[in-house]
């Protein structure tokens, strides 16, 4: 649903474009580099493990959105940060926290009338080994 | 007119009520902050050169013009502005500006909204068109919105992530620190006759209320509505030429300070609130001189529990990471050693958008007058206000009791 997310294949992960001056990293299509001002920008593929910066449980949310869910800020290792939910988790204070390990995970967001399926990236816990 | 460089003073101020007015319009409103800020200043609006008008959603109907054909039509320089959150606090530094530049002497910023009962604020949809097909559009190549399917973008859970993330580097926050700083501000909005409500609350009735954004639950929110305030600025040489009285009443703007956020690395995928307010504080304090133990009172930007608690940090109100501690120890009740939001702060007293930031500064100004009545923090010479719009803007402005 989203061209920062490539589906590979099996292996899904996020791509992001890469300033060459600075190393910043953005999700959005650029017209130069929010941190160094040049414009020269390569693909850079991101890692899927990564941890919990911040997160909130939306129990008040959009029309049509399910509630309640949780929202997270997650640092990926290797480098890069992104907002997703966090899936196949209770979305309750019990059962998420601060620093809990995730990885990348995809499913179904909606479906068009021509059966074309939207596909998101949301964050599973992982058991940190 | 004044010399560059000159001093800057606020003459005159006054808000309205906050709260919700759907038989008056926002002009309505406006004309009332802006006649009573120019009665309490001892001057008419043929004094002013020029007028800085604040009002975020109808930002685009020039405002400023609307009230001056309500309330006087001289001819003088009106801006318009629109800056987030930070929209009042903007409409004052178009003035503190214009006098510093040595072409005006006294000018009236005025701030405004109307925004009745609004619900939550943020990224909105789309309305769905007939037949539905996926078009990737926009700079991510989005076929839905991405609001509850990749993560929220509304207000109360984009500054409840703010104040988790703060609580993930420093420990020591948690669901009730966040909720003390609800506590507080309703507390404080019972002395204020202006705030929109005026509910003490427990601190068990604020965490059982009910969750809109964990941690923030609805007592941990700000309300949208209606309302206004104005503040009249003049020059130091120009407040020389006036009497006595209202240069007893004057009130020295130490600071006026504006800022964006710089480039952050996380700021990409979550606001970042804290770079810009640390900035503009810093530059706020050294500007005026005045350290943060200085100051007797502050209203700050809380638009949510969370936001409050780590702005506490990024204004160095409490040591470094500790600002969980601050709330916990009471110090920033009106009793404590830096009183925060002695109003009842935007959770309580209202955040009718653009009149925000010139409210925070009538509020400090009525202290520093020794007239905020049964909320009067005693003795107050010295008080900063603060608002921070997302996109993102801050507006930081030093008020000093002194002799002019």
């Amino acid at each position: 649903m989203v061209d920062y997310l490539e589906l590979d294949d099996g292996s899904p992960h996020l791509v992001a474009w890469e300033a060459v001056d600075s190393g910043a990293l953005y999700f959005d299509r650029r017209n130069a580099d929010a941190k160094s001002g040049g414009t020269e920008f390569r693909r850079r593929r991101l890692g899927i493990d990564g941890t919990v910066r911040s997160f909130t449980i939306v129990h008040r949310a959009a029309p049509g959105v399910a509630t309640p869910y949780v929202s997270a800020i997650v640092d990926l290792d290797g480098g890069g940060h992104v907002k997703g939910n966090l899936v196949d988790v209770e979305p309750d204070p019990d059962h998420v926290s601060l620093g809990m390990r995730v990885r990348l995970t995809t499913f179904v967001a909606g479906t068009d009338d021509e059966g074309t399926e939207a596909i998101a990236f949301g964050f599973a816990p992982v058991e940190d080994t | 007119m004044g010399d560059v460089g000159d001093e800057v003073w606020v003459l005159g101020a006054s808000m309205t009520k906050f709260g919700r007015f759907p038989d008056r319009d926002v002009i309505d409103l406006g004309s009332e902050a802006a006649l009573a800020a120019l009665a309490d200043g001892g001057v008419t609006i043929h004094d002013m050169d020029v007028l800085g008008a604040g009002c975020l959603f109808q930002s685009d109907q020039g405002m400023g013009q609307q009230l001056q054909k309500q309330i006087g039509q001289t001819g003088i320089p009106v801006y318009n502005v629109a800056n987030a959150c930070a929209t009042g606090a903007t409409a004052i530094r178009t003035v503190y500006l214009s006098i510093k530049a040595g072409e005006a002497d006294m000018g009236l910023a005025v701030g405004m909204e109307q925004m009745g009962k609004a619900g939550l604020l943020g990224g909105a949809g789309k309305a769905r068109s007939e037949k539905h097909v996926f078009e990737p559009s926009g700079r991510y190549g989005s076929v839905l919105s991405a609001e509850g399917r990749l993560g929220t973008g509304l207000m109360p859970g984009v500054f409840a992530q703010a104040g988790m993330e703060y609580a993930y580097e420093h420990g020591g926050v948690g669901f009730e620190e966040f909720a003390r700083v609800a506590e507080k501000n309703h507390a404080h909005s019972t002395l204020n006759p202006l705030a929109q409500y005026q509910k003490r609350f427990s601190l068990d009735e604020i965490m059982n209320a009910d969750m809109m954004a964990y941690p923030n639950t609805l007592l941990m929110c700000c309300p949208t509505g209606d309302g206004a305030a104005a503040v009249v600025v003049v020059s130091g040489e120009r407040l020389r030429t006036l009497s006595d009285e209202q240069r007893a009443r004057a009130i020295r703007m130490s600071a006026s300070v504006l800022t964006t956020d710089p480039w952050t690395e996380t700021a990409q995928v979550q606001p970042d609130v804290n770079t810009l307010t640390r900035n503009a504080a810093d530059a706020a304090y050294e500007t005026s001189g005045v350290d943060p133990a200085d100051l007797d009172l502050v209203e700050l930007h809380d638009c949510f529990a969370t936001a409050e608690l780590v702005h506490y940090d990024n204004l160095r109100l409490c040591e470094p990471g500790e600002a969980g501690k601050f709330i916990a120890d009471g110090r920033p009740w009106r009793d404590g050693d830096i009183p925060v939001n002695a109003s009842g702060g935007l959770i309580s007293k209202g955040h009718p958008i653009g009149a925000t930031g010139v409210a925070n500064v009538y509020e400090v100004t009525t202290h520093l007058r020794g007239e905020a009545g049964d909320r009067q923090i005693e003795g107050a010479t010295v008080g900063l206000t603060h608002v921070i719009g997302l996109g993102s803007a801050c507006g930081v402005h030093v008020l000093e009791r002194a002799t002019a």
